[in-house]
């Protein structure tokens, strides 16, 4: 980004080294300080914010419990009062991306939930919980899960196939529609926000040329900051909902 | 780009070259294994940095690595600090308070039932009172007026006796003064006959005026 002139929307998700331990071994990335950032913020403000525990709250503690009762909220809609065993793993869930994406918001921060690999290890975490838990609570009458109830038989050999399908694509659904979101929207935001200075190069003509860029960059910014919020939402209701599957196989 | 990145192997194997002319010739082989890897890795950081048009940075497998092991890390931290810690102590400021909030209602509910109950007990207490004050009222007046009568009927009957002593005496005086009239009849009839017929004698006269009295 040395030359202002040329615009490049991709550098903001390059992984660079910031520690590297030993030759060729792990390194602590920009990707992984964010990750230990989003952490430390998360941690810090929940415990911070209770810390008197008071009878009535103020402020910074109200957030923490509205974010409680939130989740715990959307867990309990969803996969009733057996699902709030995975209270805490949705909570982390939630809390986890919603931070690092509100990071992302934050110029020359890092997205950590750009990057595919990070949305698709916990969607298939999320897929792996369910699966387990499933095997666990129900044995084998989980697989009922693939067989809709109240269906005629002559049709579960094209219904079944379908569940199945569908059943398996979820970590990719999941984890691709946080990814896509997130990449897409902050790539958007870029190449606007480098019309601007592209333009704004041109002398007085592309001054007044570089006004519409800034103003789409001003509502796409107001628009990313309700998909980060969003995504983080439904990528928790949709863990919710495949908890429930675990639980209550039977649709 | 091919020989943008040719030569970028090329420096980075001449920093193995480097490194390895440093270390203890045993070790060598080894070395140069590490340093080798070192020298991918590093030819990919260049590669991403000066012409990251390669690969898109997502898609790029070289990081994957140490993404997932800091996000397992990060994420396990992330989720025992919230299911041992945080959510516990929120759980549990929202626990407090709710029982806090059943608990002051259920107290207020008793205090308003008590409340109650001593209002209904003081309009007994009135009520028995009231009820109290009124026989008290009506003994005290029955007992004024017996008084009364009977002081009364003392005072009557004592007038009364007054009343009959004294028509009594009248009487008395009356039948005495009714026998003085006709002795004062006689002595009158006896000087008034002595003054006209001659002298008579009191027996006479008296006989006379008490027959003259009985006609």
């Amino acid at each position: 980004m040395a030359d202002p002139n040329k615009v490049d929307p991709i550098h903001q998700f390059q992984i660079t080294d910031l520690v590297s331990f030993g030759n060729g071994g792990v390194s602590f990335t920009n990707s992984a300080l964010f990750m230990a950032l989003t952490v430390g913020v998360i941690g810090l403000y929940l415990l911070l914010s209770t810390q008197k525990r008071s009878i009535v709250p103020n402020r910074t503690q109200l957030v923490s419990e509205m974010l409680y009762e939130f989740v715990a909220k959307m867990v309990s809609d969803s996969a009733g009062k057996a699902g709030m065993k995975f209270f805490p793993f949705v909570f982390s869930l939630f809390m986890f991306v919603l931070v690092a994406n509100m990071f992302g918001m934050i110029p020359f921060f890092f997205t950590v939930t750009s990057h595919i690999v990070i949305t698709f290890a916990l969607a298939l975490l999320v897929f792996v919980v369910v699966i387990v838990y499933g095997f666990i609570k129900n044995g084998p009458k989980f697989l009922k899960l693939f067989v809709p109830a109240g269906v005629p038989a002559y049709v579960l050999p094209i219904v079944v196939p379908i569940e199945v399908v569908s059943f398996l694509s979820r970590p990719i659904s999941l984890s691709v529609r946080l990814f896509a979101n997130i990449l897409a929207g902050h790539i958007t935001l870029k190449v606007f926000a480098g019309f601007i200075v592209t333009l704004g190069s041109l002398g007085f003509l592309g001054w007044l040329g570089a006004i519409l860029p800034l103003v789409m960059t001003v509502a796409i910014t107001a628009l990313e900051f309700l998909v980060a919020a969003l995504q983080a939402y439904v990528f928790a209701v949709l863990t919710s909902m495949y908890i429930n599957d675990a639980i209550h196989p039977s649709h | 780009m091919a020989g943008l990145t040719q030569n970028i192997i090329v420096v980075a194997q001449a920093d193995a070259l480097q490194e390895g002319q440093v270390v203890a010739p045993g070790e060598e082989h080894a070395t140069e294994g590490a340093a080798a890897t070192d020298a991918h890795g590093a030819t990919e950081t260049h590669a991403g940095t000066e012409a990251h048009s390669e690969v898109f940075p997502p898609f790029d497998p070289a990081s994957f690595g140490s993404q997932l092991l800091w996000l397992a890390i990060t994420f396990a931290a992330l989720y025992v600090l919230m299911s041992r810690v945080a959510l516990p102590r929120i759980g549990s400021i929202l626990e407090t308070r709710r029982t806090r909030i059943e608990g002051d209602l259920k107290e207020a509910e008793r205090l308003r039932q008590e409340t109650e109950k001593a209002a209904a007990a003081y309009e007994a207490a009135l009520a028995e009172a009231r009820k109290n004050a009124h026989g008290i009222a009506e003994e005290t007046r029955a007992g004024i007026k017996a008084d009364i009568d009977g002081r009364r009927a003392d005072v009557e009957a004592s007038l009364a006796k007054v009343v009959a002593e004294a028509e009594a005496r009248i009487q008395t005086e009356k039948e005495a003064a009714l026998k003085h009239v006709s002795n004062i009849a006689a002595d009158t009839a006896q000087a008034v006959v002595a003054k006209i017929v001659g002298p008579v004698t009191a027996a006479e006269a008296r006989a006379a005026v008490a027959a003259v009295t009985k006609e």
